[in-house]
């Protein structure tokens, strides 16, 4: 439980800076700062010339628990759970110990970013791919807690998401370490901050309405009507309305279930439009139902063109009065 | 490993205390009572001024806590994340007073190597998630509060959401200094839940000076004579007082 946009980077480790493990003595060349958090800086490092990340702080506590995190990913059979860890050590420098581990670099644009760049046809393709990673975490007995589109990295090709932030991941049971308001329950009045499957299917859903919502937006009376009318709002999002809503309100109990529910809407979304161009295609009706929503639809375009015709005619008669007015005034 | 109850002082403030007592000694006074002292500095247009912060990170050294100056809008992220950092700190100070018996001269968790550090850490958070915890809050109120009241309330409430996930005990207590009479006036006795807050708070007046340092001194006793209290009743009975404010 720790917030998120705190102090600007505690140290400053300038690039070309070689630390040195106390403890295994491996050496690192400090290339650049990646990012930082409430909990440290990671920084784009070179060890045997190959690039690796580097998270350094100056709370070795902090540390270590995010090691054993990534230290029982490591024993989940043939998944990528978050980045592979490389070496745990602490760099003796003026006097004082800093902890720090090495981690796989893991390359490539955030999450929004991409779906930005690549249009919102990825949406649900990453996110079914983000609860295909939720579920083996959850089997092995975590909650990622603190999930955001920050934390989550698109690599590739092929693209694959992936996510790098481990300090919020909690054992299932205990109360959530580490949130972020937006795509936390507890905020919108949604439930509580116990480590559970449900808590990240929040996040996920969050994450969903975030691609929509890009700058994201603040709680006015929280509960599930706010949320509600901004799904309804988006046509982007108003085809997943139901697994949204039902992963909001924590009706899923499993990342598979919630996973299964949005592949089923995507199918079904699928189907109306493929049907409305059968009916627009063959003349006769199979059944009188579709005759009623195909003469519906007639109408409505009727009644479009009526009122296209009847601007264009006002428009028309308003631009001959002004020059008939004008004519006279002059 | 026997931890008892953490016992913490949540000081809500927007500036420097300006009667009484020094609230840094105060501050330490509590610390030798076992009772950590942290403080969030609250800010809203007006910005706390280099005496007022210099205060803020006194008290919170000395009171062996943990202090943070926030904007408003961050005050509910602040309050839990200074509240769980505390504790991990106490927690971590107990720990590495166990390690210190077990493995002799001082000997701290950062001696040991990486791969040991580990299990101590899984001590510490599982003892972070069973811990006893008693908050008591202590919100300024004075006249430059006023507006900010509203987001203290969620704060305190968003507190209580996290701290309610853990399944230790937790108990809360809010006062507000100044108050009608005294320098202190409690608003809610200790409970688990802070249900009662909203109707507490809405009829809640601010104005007049800022004794920070009494303020502290008072709160103090609170968590004596609690104890005491409690000492007459059953360990396992629920201490849940009810006394009109």
């Amino acid at each position: 439980m720790m917030m998120n946009h705190s102090m600007k980077s505690q140290f400053n480790v300038r690039s070309g800076t070689v630390i040195e493990g106390k403890w295994h003595n491996n050496r690192y060349v400090i290339l650049k700062e990646l990012g930082y958090g409430a909990n440290g800086v990671v920084y784009l490092s070179k060890f045997n010339n190959q690039q690796v990340a580097i998270k350094m702080s100056d709370n070795g506590m902090s540390i270590t628990s995010e090691v054993n995190v990534l230290k029982s990913f490591a024993k989940v059979q043939g998944s990528a759970l978050g980045p592979s860890l490389l070496d745990v050590d602490d760099w003796a420098v003026n006097g004082k110990n800093i902890s720090f581990y090495v981690m796989e670099y893991i390359h490539g644009p955030d999450l929004l970013s991409f779906i930005q760049q690549k249009g919102p046809s990825w949406t649900a393709v990453l996110i079914l791919q983000l609860l295909n990673d939720l579920a083996k975490l959850h089997d092995s007995g975590w909650v990622f807690g603190d999930l955001k589109p920050e934390n989550l990295i698109v690599t590739g090709p092929p693209s694959k998401v992936r996510c790098i932030d481990v300090g919020g991941t909690t054992m299932q049971g205990r109360a959530i370490k580490e949130f972020t308001e937006f795509y936390d329950r507890g905020y919108w009045n949604l439930g509580t901050r116990k480590a559970e499957p449900g808590y990240d299917l929040f996040a996920a859903a969050m994450i969903m309405i975030n691609t929509v919502y890009p700058n994201r937006f603040t709680k006015k009376t929280g509960g599930i009507a706010e949320l509600k009318e901004k799904v309804q709002t988006s046509k982007e999002l108003i085809q997943y309305e139901e697994v949204i809503l039902n992963a909001l309100m924590g009706k899923y109990l499993s990342a598979k279930e919630m996973r299964h529910a949005l592949l089923e809407s995507m199918n079904r979304s699928d189907a109306p439009r493929a049907s409305s161009r059968v009916n627009r295609k063959s003349p006769p009706p199979v059944s009188g139902g579709s005759t009623v929503t195909r003469t519906q639809q007639n109408v409505r375009k009727r009644k479009n063109g009526g009122f296209f015709e009847t601007a264009c005619i006002v428009a028309v008669i308003s631009c001959l009065y002004f020059l008939y007015i004008y004519g006279q005034l002059i | 490993m026997k931890t008892g109850t953490l016992k913490q002082i949540l000081l809500i403030t927007d500036g420097c205390s300006n009667q009484g007592e020094d609230p840094i000694a105060m501050a330490a006074l509590a610390k030798e009572q076992g009772i950590t002292v942290n403080v969030i500095g609250v800010m809203e247009n007006d910005v706390i001024d280099e005496k007022g912060m210099s205060e803020i990170e006194g008290i919170a050294m000395s009171g062996g806590g943990v202090s943070q100056v926030v904007y408003a809008k961050q005050l509910s992220q602040t309050v839990q994340m200074v509240t769980r950092k505390a504790m991990t700190q106490t927690l971590q100070g107990v720990v590495n007073k166990e390690l210190k018996e077990i493995l002799g001269s001082s000997k701290t968790v950062e001696d040991l190597p990486p791969e040991q550090r580990g299990e101590v850490m899984e001590v510490v958070d599982e003892l972070g998630e069973t811990v006893e915890l008693e908050v008591l809050i202590l919100v300024d109120t004075s006249a430059s509060m006023k507006q900010k009241l509203p987001t203290v309330k969620e704060a305190i409430f968003d507190l209580s959401l996290s701290l309610n996930a853990r399944s230790g005990d937790n108990r809360f207590s809010v006062f507000v200094f100044p108050g009608k009479k005294k320098d202190v006036e409690k608003l809610l006795d200790w409970t688990p839940r802070l249900e009662s807050l909203n109707s507490i708070f809405a009829k809640l007046t601010v104005g007049g000076i800022t004794p920070t340092g009494p303020a502290l001194r008072e709160a103090l006793q609170y968590f004596k004579k609690k104890r005491s209290l409690r000492g007459l009743l059953s360990r396992d009975d629920e201490s849940f007082y009810e006394e009109s404010v």
